[in-house]
Formats: structure tokens, C-alpha cells, sequence
């Protein structure tokens, strides 16, 4: 039995890696329950949210604050991306086989993939943590980076404000109905094709910023998109496929398992997220707090 | 009309195969190889079809029996020496009997939550074989899987000058010929056309008495088989068995392929792969880069021909039909 001092760093870092993949997961979660689109791009747009911030830092420097802007610009600019792809493209398949978006997006993978190997190399690149939070602190016996700390912190926030923003102002009204009834809205009289646009960019936001964030912590290399859209996945699944708390719970429970499968069986760690996202969709089809696709 | 009927009665897939017996006689070690992959993966790709074609089943873990085969085949021959002739089709019938079980769990949901459900197994699959060092050779995988002992093919008048490469072509071109052949008679079964039914309207198919989920579980279990069988062959091709066959990128890989081609069709998904794998072969001779290639090739292909190559070219015959009598 190892001591409890242990099992709590251990839960720690699995938090840590929880929050980074509540932010990916909520904005793929988001762009599901609202457009009904699975995003594969999702991990792409975490992957070069990473890759951009870092070519923020190379350009901007590390000075006090530098770090913090060029993770927004990062973010912002995935946004940006995010809306040009739907507005351009994606919109067009919506009226269209599930198949075919869930290949577009596929597409967009292989092409930002090559795009960024193109732009970065393929050598890993990586940033020193912003200044301010260079320390670590002693929580429960164990070294805790305050950049973690940090995380552990802004992955709550962003959290409560994604569900302020949802469930308590005009704007989350209109995107909660438009997940119910598309047609309804827009007989409203809601522009619900700029409405998908935002929510869309929204969505992309947050990926972006995750890889932003993400870049202190660990390497940016090729191959990060990929590995992070199947964790998402099996978070989103797990919590529900567009239910919001159940991206928090998913992230939660993913990074727990993780962490603690290394323990149990340390050569089937992976086996065991995968594990339980099966047995989940097996008795809960819909996720352990979403709800029933109507078709 | 009538010219097209005639066309229609040329059985196009013997003849097919039977030029494809040629393809050594050019001499090249390189068409070989290249022909002995396109025959491989056309028939895991029409294993895909009848699910995602004819089934309206959309699996993104297809990759799982693929693989599941390819260990099972590699594994007997190389380890337990097992011959060829009873490794392939114990091969095929482990990765039906996972499919079985997967499959079982996967067809009580829907749409996405099929595909989602699909890409699990599959990944389940792919950690596993990546892991289990003892069995699976783990992250190396398993190299050297030997050829099948085919010195009796030396016999046939006209094969004696070929390379052992050759021989097993030959013999996979037999053996991929009489898998599209079953997978036709499937397809043509009152069994085929129940799926199609399925496909286009569920709810009502159930209604009219049909145990929908069986019908859906059983061609999920032809589907793996086939795809098991395929990747036995593959294996052996290849020279060696690795966890990337049962990884999501050979499930999406097989999947563009079946689209390129056209899953309106039965030989479409053939056609796919044989236009997927000389594509790759020219343009990885220019640029490393073929992902990008290959994502701007599958989105313009969506955008602009969602029918895939055979649904454009049939669109076209019509167009052609339609102005000579006009």
C-alpha cells in the first residue's frame, strides 16, 4: 500500500493533465452539441495554437506579460482560422451524410499536420515556463509546479465562465436553443448561419488556447494533434457528446484513470481509458451525463 | 440501353483477375509489389463496403480485424509453423469472431455513436498488440513472417520463372478473386438486400419483422472476416506484422479509399484502392509530403464528387446517353 502523500501527488497530476484536456474537450463538446459535427481538426487547432504561441514567444521575446499575449494571439488566431474554415467550407456539407463532414475534417488533419512540419520541422520544440511562475511549491509532500498550480486553477475558471456565458446571458440562450432546434431559431428570427460561424470560432478558441497553454509543459512536436483528438474523444464520450459538466467529469475521471492505471497495470495504462470508454458507451450510449441523440 | 446491357453482362471481375495474372510476366520485382498491394487492399476495402455501402454502417475501426488477422496469420506461420492453408483461414475466422464480439456491443447504437464505438475496439486493439511484447512483439512488431511454401505453383506450365514474390501474387490474386466473389454472392442474397434496406429506412425494416440489429451484427461479422483475411495476406506481403495495422490512420486509409472509389458500387472500393495506391507510389516519388496531398485530395473528392470515381463516371455515361438521344 503505498503512502497517501503518494496517491494524492498522483491524483495532482492527474488533475493537471485533466484541465488541459477540459479545455480541448470543452470546445469540441461545444462545437458537437451545437453544429453536430465531430471536429477530428479539433487536435489540429490544439496543435498549432502550441505551434503559433511558441512563434509568438520567438518573436515577441519572454519578457513579463510577452507569454500571456502571445497565448491569446495564438487562441485568437485559431479563432480566426476556425471561422474561416466553417464559413468557407464546412457549412457547405452540413445538409450532408455524417460521413462526409466527419472525412472533411479528417482532411483538414492531414493538411495541417504536413502544413506545420512544413513551417516547424519536425525536431520537438519547447517553451520555459512565463515568468512569475517559474517555482513550485511543496503540496502534500510532493514538488507542485506553479504553473500547474496555475492550471489547476484556470481550468475551474474557464469552466464557471463557459457556463455563465451559456446558461446566463442572451448569447448562450441563442446557442442552447440552436443545439434544440435549428429551424425554430431561425424562425426567431436568429441568423443561425453566423450563430454556427461563432460558436464554431468559439470552439476553435479553445483548442487553440489549450495548445497555447500547453506549450510550458510539454514538448511541441508533430503527432501532438493527433494523440490529443483521440484523448478528447474518449473525454467527451465518456462525460456525453455535448453536455458541458459531462466534459468536466469525463476530463476528471480520464485523468484519474490514467493516472492511477499506471499504478495498476503500468503496460496497459492506455488499455484502460480505452477500456472504459467502451464500457460506458456500452451501458450509457450517450455518455454518463448527456442525453439521448433524437434522430 | 441495349449496348450498356451487353457491356453489363462481361464479367468484368474474371477478366480482371485474369489480366492481373499477367502483371509478372512484364518482369518488374516493382509492378508485383505494387499489384500484390492493390489486390490486398481492394478486398478490405470491399469488406469495408458492404458495411459502409450496402449497410449504411459507418465503422472508423475497421483496422481492428485487419490487423486482428495479420497477427493471427503471422503469428501461426512464423511461430508455430503452421501452414499457410490452414493459417489464413483461421486468420479470417479469429478476426470474424472478434468482430463477433465488438460487433456485438457496437450495432445497439447509432451513427456517430457506431463509428465512436468502432474506432474504440479499434483502438483497444491497436494498444494491445502495441504492448503485449511476448505475443506481439510489442512497438517492433514481428518482422520475417515467411512466405508460404509455394513450390508446387513452379509446376503450373508458365509459372516456372517466377520469383517466390510472384508466386504469392499469383496466389493472392486467386485467393482476393474468390473473396469478391462470396462478397458479391453476399451482396446479392435476399441477406444483401435486406441490408440495403436497413440501411435506407431502419424503423420500417424493423417493422415488416426483420431483426434489424442481427442483420447489421452478421454483415459487421462477413465484413471482419474478410478484413481479417486481407490482413493475413497483407502480413505476409509485407514481410512483417506491426501495431500500425490495426491503428486509426489504416481505418481512415481504407475508408478514403472506399469513397474515392465510389461505395455506390460493389467494385468502386476496388477501383479506390487501385487509384489510392498508385497515386501514393508517384507522388511519395516527389514529395515527402503526401498527408497534405492526400487531405486536399479528400476534401476536393467530397466537395465535388461524392459519388467517388465510379459514381462521376457513371453520372457521366448518363449525361453521354442523354444527348445521343436528345
Amino acid at each position: 500500500m503505498p503512502d497517501l502523500s503518494f496517491l494524492l501527488a498522483q491524483s495532482l497530476s492527474g488533475l493537471t493533465a485533466a484541465m488541459f484536456l477540459f479545455l480541448i474537450a470543452s470546445g469540441l463538446s461545444l462545437i458537437f452539441g451545437v453544429l453536430r459535427v465531430l471536429n477530428f481538426a479539433h487536435g489540429s487547432f490544439y496543435m498549432l495554437g502550441a505551434y503559433l504561441a511558441f512563434q509568438f514567444v520567438l518573436w515577441g521575446g519572454m519578457g513579463p506579460g510577452r507569454f500571456w499575449w502571445a497565448v491569446l494571439g495564438a487562441a485568437l488566431t485559431i479563432a480566426i482560422v476556425g471561422g474561416l474554415v466553417e464559413r468557407l467550407l464546412l457549412r457547405h456539407l452540413y445538409g450532408k451524410d455524417e460521413l462526409y463532414q466527419l472525412l472533411f475534417t479528417y482532411g483538414l488533419v492531414l493538411i495541417a499536420s504536413d502544413a506545420a512540419k512544413k513551417a516547424w520541422g519536425t525536431q520537438q520544440l519547447s517553451l520555459s515556463r512565463p515568468p512569475g511562475l517559474t517555482g513550485s511549491s511543496r503540496v502534500f509532500g510532493t514538488m507542485l509546479p506553479h504553473y500547474n498550480l496555475f492550471i489547476l486553477l484556470l481550468g475551474p475558471t474557464i469552466a464557471l465562465g463557459l457556463w455563465l456565458l451559456l446558461n446566463r446571458t442572451r448569447a448562450g440562450r441563442v446557442i442552447r436553443a440552436a443545439a434544440l432546434d435549428r429551424e425554430m431559431l431561425g424562425a426567431l428570427g436568429v441568423n443561425v448561419s453566423w450563430l454556427y460561424t461563432g460558436v464554431f470560432m468559439l470552439g476553435s478558441f479553445l483548442g487553440g488556447l489549450g495548445g497555447a497553454l500547453v506549450t510550458p509543459v510539454r514538448a511541441i512536436v508533430p503527432g501532438m494533434d493527433v494523440e490529443i483528438i483521440v484523448e478528447a474523444f474518449i473525454v467527451v464520450v465518456i462525460g456525453g457528446l455535448g453536455s458541458f459538466w459531462g466534459t468536466f467529469l469525463g476530463a476528471v475521471i480520464y485523468g484519474q484513470v490514467l493516472a492511477f492505471g499506471i499504478l495498476i497495470v503500468p503496460a496497459f495504462s492506455i488499455f484502460s481509458v480505452f477500456a472504459l470508454m467502451a464500457v460506458v458507451l456500452i451501458v450509457r450510449p450517450w455518455g454518463l451525463l448527456g442525453q439521448p441523440l433524437g434522430t | 440501353m441495349a449496348a450498356r446491357r451487353r457491356l453489363a453482362r462481361v464479367p468484368w471481375g474474371l477478366l480482371v483477375a485474369v489480366a492481373a495474372l499477367f502483371v509478372p510476366a512484364i518482369g518488374s520485382r516493382f509492378y508485383t509489389f505494387v499489384a500484390t498491394d492493390i489486390a490486398i487492399m481492394a478486398l478490405f476495402a470491399v469488406s469495408l463496403n458492404l458495411l459502409l455501402g450496402y449497410g449504411g454502417l459507418v465503422s472508423f475501426g475497421h483496422a481492428a480485424y485487419f490487423g486482428i488477422g495479420a497477427y493471427a496469420c503471422g503469428i501461426l506461420m512464423k511461430v508455430h509453423a503452421v501452414p499457410f492453408s490452414v493459417a489464413l483461414p483461421a486468420a479470417g475466422l479469429l478476426a470474424a469472431v472478434f468482430a463477433a464480439l465488438f460487433g456485438f456491443f457496437c450495432v445497439r447504437l447509432t451513427k456517430i455513436y457506431f463509428a465512436m464505438l468502432t474506432l474504440a475496439f479499434a483502438q483497444i486493439v491497436w494498444a494491445v498488440s502495441f504492448k503485449w511484447n511476448s505475443v506481439t512483439g510489442g512497438e517492433q512488431g514481428m518482422s520475417d513472417v515467411p512466405y508460404p511454401d509455394l513450390s508446387g505453383l513452379a509446376w503450373v506450365p508458365g509459372l516456372a520463372g517466377y520469383r517466390t514474390s510472384d508466386h504469392f501474387y499469383v496466389l493472392t490474386v486467386g485467393l482476393v478473386a474468390a473473396c469478391l466473389w462470396i462478397l458479391r454472392r453476399v451482396v446479392r442474397s435476399p441477406f444483401g438486400r435486406l441490408l440495403t434496406t436497413i440501411r435506407e429506412n431502419p424503423e420500417r425494416t424493423e417493422f415488416i419483422g426483420v431483426d434489424v440489429r442481427r442483420h447489421e451484427l452478421l454483415a459487421f461479422i462477413i465484413a471482419g472476416l474478410f478484413a481479417g483475411i486481407a490482413g493475413g495476406l497483407f502480413g505476409i506481403f509485407n514481410r512483417g506484422v506491426f501495431p500500425d495495422f490495426a491503428y486509426w490512420p489504416k481505418s481512415s486509409d481504407v475508408l478514403i479509399m472506399t469513397i474515392l472509389g465510389g461505395m455506390g458500387s460493389f467494385y468502386g472500393p476496388a477501383i479506390g484502392a487501385l487509384i489510392l495506391i498508385i497515386l501514393n507510389q508517384e507522388i511519395t516519388s516527389y514529395t515527402e509530403y503526401w498527408p497534405f496531398v492526400l487531405g486536399i485530395l479528400l476534401i476536393t473528392l467530397l466537395f465535388l464528387f461524392p459519388g467517388g470515381v465510379v459514381g462521376a463516371l457513371g453520372g457521366l455515361v448518363r449525361r453521354l446517353e442523354r444527348m445521343r438521344r436528345a
